[in-house]
């Protein structure tokens, strides 16, 4: 099983992601910005960061990225992606899922453990969850208020393509209290907050249990490999 | 396009020979901050007057902040005051860009603090910003990949209508530029005092690890070796920042001095790292140097007098971003993002593979040579020929006159004896919430939460435990910890003891954590060298330090020195930030900083004496500043660290959490707070054994002691190793299901009330 992990200049959380896939029981690629190819890989994720410094609206020169453009492809033939901050902003910008991500509400960049409730199943990414179970992740971001127009909006309720909400907090003004998304087939979720940090005892958030022992984020990536197993 | 076309000629270049047939010309050397020995000394070197790029570069790399003139005799005792024991693990000493320790299992780690005080003054948002990104850099120029960021600030008064200004722009910046590198951000330290009013001190530390293997150091000494500069383009940004902005004191009357802030860009270092870290990999490189203060100027004669050779520059074959610069501007020009690197010509075209693969921007300007002679041409006329070293490296040395302040012996005989000491229990009680409500002893999450810890994955520890902590070795769990401390309070009372109480706190605070404390680094702020009663602070306080090194055994690395932090003639308080780096072989032995379950047994380890002058105690409740500062007690540190490690290698200890400003009831709220654990303490036995007040039992700043929390099961070997160690130990509570916080005889509160006490404050202030 090989999960592609995409480098643009400005990424940051490139290395923590190919971890997260290695601890998951999958071997990471290493996939660069530059590169169309995919390396046979069998689902991609796009890393958080700060793609091209993000100057522009963040996300919108990445989804311009040569390597984007098989992506964006491979994604409407079913190709898994997960997109996790920037790499959400990435999907938003690349039109893949739709809204989207604005300065927080306070205008700070926040970082803090997020409580989020996982509110579809029904995803390449997210089928080892149970509906509506809380998980806590890390959440870091300047940009990552989620807002759409009223009419997306209603589909994305309609339809039951939000995949996560905030819990307790909404910290940074989304709409609906929404973290992530996902499409209608299920093969492509984003979200803002990084399950990629919560994936390893004793450097994940702190749970009631123990400090840093928080690892909700991994099943993320089990998800995946058990979707691509089953598929 | 023609507009950006060079409109330089050679005509209004001034040369070497017109130095040689214009000796008498009249050159700006006062505006641009040399004295007239200076400028004297210069011409003795050449035999000639210097031409104007000559004079450039003399005037920056000879100014307080790069050539550390008045600072160097005293600096010399951090090498001097040290045992072979001390040196065992050295890697690299101070003079490079920065230490290298040995940490075992083959990696080493190198650390470093630098002052960004003046510039984030004037810009806080860019000064800040770009104190950040030099020091990373600093970091990256020995082999390392850096791993993590730390930052020292000082604000001043809270209430004033400057502070906020100042707070946001430093954060913004800080959190700006951090969470772009990628660097998770693992402590550091907020103390606002009227003090820094004009003066706010942002101090940064980056620590990096390697392989033995992958040490680099920057020297250029190969004749025929290419010298590239990579990065970004050159600019007009900062030029003589070195010299006007951090070796003048500010005039309040003055014009602004904006134009001299450098303005960063966290993206393009963030390439250049990883572009640099696989020029490393690919072995294509002798050496690389960063530009920071001094640009230009800096990096070609250090990298010449430190590989004892020389080098010829086309200066003309500097990218600009602005074609207007002057050769003069060029040479002086502090743009941010730009290194410097020596490559063999062999590896030339590798080299240029990889910065091509990461798009970025390279000239090359010369090569290496024999001769130990730094030739700069501008197009076909030569403005430079110096000896490198001279530049770099034999700048002027001072010793200025010393005088101990008479103001000092009134400040130290007006004590806290005669303030009024809480009585009743409401009275205690109030003064409690005062204490950890007040800016300084509030939370800091209104800061800390702005910035990335996570990244990277390997964060063991970060604020609010004591020290941060980061896993270095994924297989084996090998890590390090750092703390960093200064208080300016006991500084201004006695520097000697208030450098040594640095090194204590933070010594301190890394084996709280269960790390052995291995190295220091510093980053000392004092005000004007040329006020004789500041340089006798900064001989006491650099004397201390290296006596309290020395005693601790633990080696100096390298660091910064920081002067004319002040404004007209009020200095600030002498601040030495000292940093302690630890090491800890399984960072899953770590050790939080507040308990974790109930029903555990709580211990104050350590004697408490009536040690209330300098306190926080007497800042808050008194506003009063008076008497001798507590007593460092290094010796007793090592003792209460070694018995720490023990009882942390045998799995006996919950949490540690070390006691220092807001004494005993500080660390009994922070350790409640960490996980939301209550606690019934009881401080009647600390006030009959030691013979004290209820108030020094509670704020007494008494050092050498530290808060343990021990389940039940492990109390017996606890406490039997800590009294075979003759480490002073007391019972003085239990962790509690209840989310409060009972302090018998004294109150009880919700935790969720002192939570929003602490939390409260800074969002209050500047939210």
């Amino acid at each position: 099983m090989k999960i592609g992990v995409v480098t643009f200049p400005g990424t940051l959380d490139d290395r923590d992601a190919a971890r997260a896939v290695r601890i998951a029981g999958a071997t990471p690629v290493a996939l660069w910005h530059a590169d169309t190819n995919l390396h046979d890989v069998d689902a991609v994720v796009l890393p958080g960061g700060f793609s091209y410094g993000d100057y522009l609206r963040c996300g919108a020169i990445a989804a311009q990225a040569p390597v984007m453009q098989t992506i964006i492809e491979k994604a409407n033939q079913g190709l898994p992606v997960l997109g996790i901050c920037n790499g959400f902003q990435v999907l938003v910008e690349s039109h893949l899922l739709p809204g989207g991500l604005i300065r927080n509400e306070n205008q700070h960049f926040i970082c803090r453990d997020q409580k989020l409730k996982v509110e579809n199943t029904s995803t390449a990414w997210t089928n080892q969850f149970t509906q509506d179970e809380i998980i806590t992740i890390p959440l870091k971001n300047g940009e990552g208020g989620y807002i759409a127009d009223a009419e997306t909006l209603k589909r994305l309720e309609g339809e039951g393509l939000i995949t996560f909400r905030y819990e307790e907090v909404n910290p940074n003004g989304s709409m609906n209290n929404i973290a992530g998304l996902r499409n209608e087939r299920g093969n492509v979720v984003g979200l803002m907050p990084h399950p990629e940090h919560a994936v390893e005892a004793g450097f994940g958030p702190d749970t009631p249990a123990a400090m840093r022992s928080g690892v909700d984020g991994l099943k993320f990536f089990t998800s995946v490999i058990h979707s691509l197993v089953n598929a | 396009m023609a507009i950006f076309k060079s409109t330089k000629t050679a005509t209004n270049v001034d040369t070497t020979q017109d130095a040689k047939n214009s000796p008498d010309k009249h050159q700006p050397w006062k505006e641009l901050g040399l004295k007239e020995d200076e400028y004297e000394s210069i011409k003795t070197i050449l035999g000639r007057r210097p031409t104007s790029a000559e004079l450039a570069m003399y005037s920056v790399m000879w100014s307080e902040h790069c050539s550390y003139k008045s600072s160097k005799i005293y600096l010399r005792q951090f090498g001097e005051k040290v045992t072979d024991e001390m040196k065992k693990n050295l890697m690299v000493g101070m003079g490079e860009n920065a230490g290298v320790v040995d940490i075992g299992e083959g990696w080493a780690v190198t650390f470093k603090v630098e002052s960004h005080n003046h510039p984030s003054y004037i810009e806080p948002f860019q000064g800040a910003a770009t104190g950040v990104g030099g020091i990373v850099r600093d970091i990256l120029t020995m082999g390392a990949r850096p791993i993590a960021v730390m930052d020292q600030l000082r604000f001043g008064a809270p209430e004033n209508d400057d502070t906020a200004r100042v707070v946001h722009g430093v954060v913004s910046g800080i959190s700006f530029y951090g969470n772009c590198l990628g660097l998770p951000n693992i402590g550091g330290e907020t103390v606002f005092d009227k003090v820094y009013q004009g003066n706010p001190l942002v101090n940064a530390l980056s620590v990096g690890a390697l392989r033995h293997d992958d040490l680099v150091l920057a020297k250029a000494s190969n004749p025929g070796d290419i010298v590239i500069l990579f990065g970004a383009r050159t600019g007009a940004d900062g030029i003589g920042g070195v010299s006007v902005l951090a070796s003048e004191t500010f005039d309040s009357t003055g014009p602004t001095k904006r134009p001299a802030v450098q303005v960063g860009d966290p993206f393009a270092e963030k390439v250049l790292i990883e572009c640099c870290l696989e020029l490393y990999k690919a072995k294509v490189v002798a050496g690389i140097q960063d530009l920071g203060g001094a640009g230009l100027s800096c990096a070609t004669s250090e990298l010449a007098s430190n590989g004892n050779a020389g080098m010829r520059v086309q200066l003309q074959n500097v990218l600009l971003r602005d074609d207007s610069l002057t050769p003069e501007e060029i040479l002086m020009s502090e743009s941010q993002e730009r290194m410097m690197a020596i490559v063999p010509k062999k590896d030339l075209k590798a080299f240029e593979a990889i910065v091509n693969k990461w798009e970025v921007e390279y000239s090359i300007l010369g090569e290496v040579i024999k001769e130990p002679r730094l030739y700069i041409n501008w197009g076909d006329e030569e403005i430079v020929n110096v000896p490198p070293r001279t530049v770099a490296h034999d700048g002027p040395v001072y010793e200025r006159p010393v005088a101990e302040p008479k103001w000092i012996e009134a400040l130290n005989q007006d004590t806290t004896n005669n303030l009024k000491k809480a009585e009743t229990p409401d009275e205690l009680a109030t003064q409690l919430i005062q204490i950890v409500s007040s800016p300084n002893q509030a939370s800091k999450s209104f800061i800390t939460d702005q910035y990335d810890h996570y990244v990277g994955g390997n964060t063991a520890l970060a604020m609010p435990d004591d020290s941060g902590m980061i896993r270095v070795d994924e297989s084996s769990n090998l890590g390090i910890a750092i703390a960093t401390d200064a208080n300016g309070r006991y500084g201004q009372l006695d520097p000697y003891a208030g450098a040594q109480l640095a090194l204590g706190e933070a010594y301190r605070n890394v084996a709280a954590s269960g790390a052995k404390p291995m190295a220091v680094t510093n980053c000392l702020n004092f005000g004007s060298p040329e006020n004789p009663e500041v340089m006798w602070q900064f001989k006491q306080a650099t004397a201390g330090l290296a006596d309290g090194c020395l005693e601790m055994g633990i080696p100096v690395t390298g660091g910064n020195v920081s002067f004319y932090n002040q404004t007209g003639d009020v200095a600030i308080h002498p601040t030495p930030v000292v940093g302690v780096l630890g090491v800890i072989d399984d960072v899953a032995r770590r050790i939080p900083s507040g308990w974790q379950d109930a029903g555990h047994n709580i211990y104050l380890l350590g004697t408490t004496e009536e040690e209330l002058d300098a306190s926080v105690w007497s800042e808050v409740i008194h506003d009063h500043l008076g008497g001798l500062p507590p007593k460092a007690k290094l010796n007793k540190e090592i003792e209460l660290a070694e018995a720490i490690q023990a009882a942390s290698l045998q799995g006996l200890i919950a949490s540690a959490h070390d006691l220092s400003e807001g004494g005993l009831a500080q660390a009994i709220v922070e350790s409640c707070l960490r996980f939301n654990v209550g606690a019934r303490i009881y401080i009647d036995e600390i006030v009959e054994q030691n013979n004290i007040t209820k108030t020094a039992a509670l704020f007494s700043e008494t050092q050498a002691r530290m808060l343990v929390s021990v389940g039940r099961e492990d109390d017996v070997k606890f406490v039997g190793l800590c009294e075979q160690r003759g480490i002073p130990i007391t019972r003085i509570g239990v962790t509690d299901t209840e989310p409060t916080l009972e302090i018998q005889h004294i109150a009880t509160w919700q935790l969720a009330d002192l939570k929003a006490a602490s939390e409260a404050t800074l969002p209050d202030l500047f939210g």
